[in-house]
């Protein structure tokens, strides 16, 4: 009898094994991804240079070329990619909706409505004259940057605020709040873009196309704080967040209080792609279809779905990304609208393909 | 021993009482049937004694301790629930009776836990299909997978709220079967939402009946009589026995 009880254990343990080796190998996958993303560019840049380069005996050319330029852009591509693809697996487990992610709760529109403000209101977007190459430059980022975070996040509290007055109002009409707020803020983007001058109208678009060569180290090293800490907190609360999928009432029986998690979820989630897209502007869909592609692969438990959906989005914006840099060099094609067209025909494919859920 | 004392719920729309004032006891091993008409509050009483609904005033000992002045984590070590209708798991049978440690989990599960869960799964009979994905399994199957999960959960009350509810005939004796074997072996107490009358008078041996937000009537096989069933339900019936098993037959239209 003993035995069959370890066989039981045993099997798990094989199972749980094969989840953690494909996170290995997504792991894997995204590092060997990120040196390639390095390399590519106006001039090539072979993987045995760059990481001569990261122990400190490139040559000057491409140690410039990949500590100023290209590697802030990958490790801003990694960050953006993890954050939004943790903060909308855990969106799509509080909320129990599928279609949640940084957009559902009006975070992102949010985000880029507070950037409309701070390029016409507060003037953060005016023409650059000394690059006449690219007319529309963002001459003060910082305003636009607390704009879009402040505005992003703002979004949030609103529905947390509703949620907190209207106790009966559960997961459902949340994502339904949020998508109403979506629609106020991006009624008041168009407004916004509808009055300004066309200098200002350019700056708004050009943030809304998403951009994440824009980021310096120190705006990387705030996303990966950010991130970490919220990563820390997900990983604590996997437990939680596993019980909160099989359903309200089974959480609560099993001594999860699901209110709190739900409120605390929601804030770091918000928090975590508000500072996210505020750095970068929008970028659609990774949110979204990161943890749906996973799911394939490592089923609903949040110990491997999180981190797995991390590395999925990372890697799903390093080649958006990488994609976006190389297909019509030097053009470089905007990063949200090659995510959704990446990310849209995996996610449709996987609809029609019918993979079972694994776990 | 279970002692539930005082338990009154109302909506807070306004459309009154739903339970007023609801006490009884139950001792281990023992398998009480909750009965009553749509809407006489039998889900409301599971949810209530579970402080998934907040009751004002009201008390639940378990082994004369007080449920309700636990923490959140140590009330689910004493008290299981099985919600009426889960949401479709998409996950492994292991993984859904792992659940049932969550109480017991700091960080993670221990090799304690998942030896815990495959015992249980052993012992509900799913041991071929412990990797299977719940939402692959029958109603009957995943049924057994949820009473599972509040198994590992080593509860001294267990609350089921329509188990044979979506369950094909042959299902719903096999699961009713299952509750009453659990009540004997792990010694706990068994509470239980039924609407089949059989169902509960062949495998219950305590009985509450709820009416007009109150306790209608509460006891052994003495108050299945059938003027109680009579005066909760609304409806004639026959009490027959056949071949040693009890059963009720309905006449509606008398």
């Amino acid at each position: 009898m003993n035995n069959s009880f370890k066989q039981g254990a045993d099997a798990y343990e094989g199972y749980t094994l094969r989840k953690k080796l494909t996170l290995l190998l997504s792991a894997i996958l995204l590092v060997i991804a990120a040196l390639y993303a390095v390399g590519v560019g106006s001039i090539q840049i072979p993987i045995a240079e760059i990481l001569r380069t990261f122990v400190g005996r490139g040559d000057p050319l491409s140690r410039t070329a990949i500590l100023n330029i290209r590697l802030p852009r990958v490790v801003a591509a990694v960050l953006v990619g993890a954050a939004l693809a943790s903060s909308g697996v855990v969106m799509q487990c509080v909320l129990r909706n599928p279609l949640a992610s940084a957009s559902t709760l009006g975070v992102s529109q949010g985000a880029a409505f507070g950037a409309a403000l701070g390029i016409v209101v507060f003037g953060g977007g005016v023409v650059n004259p000394a690059a006449a190459a690219s007319a529309i430059a963002i001459d003060d980022p910082y305003i636009v940057t607390i704009c879009a975070f402040v505005c992003g996040i703002f979004a949030t509290v609103v529905i947390i605020a509703i949620s907190q007055m209207k106790k009966e109002i559960g997961p459902g009409g949340l994502v339904l709040a949020g998508v109403a707020l979506s629609s106020l803020f991006s009624g008041g983007s168009t407004l916004l873009q509808y009055f300004t001058d066309d200098t200002k109208l350019g700056a708004i678009v050009f943030w809304t196309f998403g951009d994440l060569g824009s980021t310096n180290w120190r705006e990387l090293l705030i996303l990966a704080v950010v991130l970490a800490a919220s990563m820390i907190y997900f990983m604590c609360s996997h437990w939680d967040h596993n019980a909160m999928e099989a359903g309200a009432d089974t959480a609560k029986s099993l001594g999860v209080n699901i209110r709190s998690v739900m409120l605390i979820s929601m804030g770091i989630s918000a928090l975590l792609s508000a500072t996210a897209v505020s750095f970068v502007g929008i970028i659609s869909f990774v949110g979204l279809v990161a943890p749906h592609i996973m799911r394939k692969f490592v089923g609903n438990d949040h110990r491997y779905l999180l981190p797995a959906s991390a590395i999925a989005g990372a890697l799903l914006l390093v080649l958006a990304d990488t994609f976006g840099r190389s297909v019509i060099a030097p053009v470089i094609l905007p990063i949200g609208a090659l995510t959704a067209f990446l990310g849209a025909p995996v996610f449709l494919l996987l609809l029609f393909k019918g993979v079972k859920h694994s776990g | 021993m279970v002692e539930v004392k005082h338990i009154s719920y109302a909506y807070q729309n306004g459309r009154g009482k739903v339970l007023e004032n609801v006490s009884f006891s139950l001792e281990p091993r023992q398998c009480l049937a909750i009965l009553g008409n749509n809407g006489a509050g039998k889900s409301t009483l599971l949810k209530c004694i579970d402080r998934i609904l907040p009751t004002k005033g009201a008390s639940v000992t378990v082994d004369g301790k007080e449920a309700f002045a636990m923490s959140n984590r140590e009330m689910a070590q004493q008290v299981a629930f099985v919600p009426q209708h889960t949401a479709a798991l998409h996950m492994t049978v292991f993984d859904a009776v792992l659940l049932g440690r969550k109480p017991y989990i700091k960080w993670d599960a221990t090799r304690e836990d998942r030896r815990i869960a495959a015992q249980t799964i052993r012992q509900m009979g799913l041991e071929n299909d412990s990797l299977r994905n719940v939402s692959e399994l029958s109603g009957g199957e995943a049924q057994k997978v949820m009473l599972a999960r509040a198994l590992a959960q080593q509860p001294r009350l267990l609350l089921l709220d329509e188990p044979t509810s979506d369950l094909d005939p042959r299902n719903q004796h096999e699961v009713m079967q299952t509750v009453r074997k659990i009540a004997q072996e792990h010694d706990i107490c068994v509470m239980t939402v039924l609407h089949d009358l059989n169902l509960a008078i062949r495998y219950c041996d305590r009985f509450l009946f709820l009416k007009d937000a109150g306790v209608y009537a509460c006891g052994g096989r003495e108050v299945m009589t059938p003027e109680n069933i009579e005066a909760v339900y609304e409806m004639h019936v026959h009490l027959e026995t056949y071949m040693g098993i009890p059963v009720i037959i309905p006449f509606p239209d008398v």
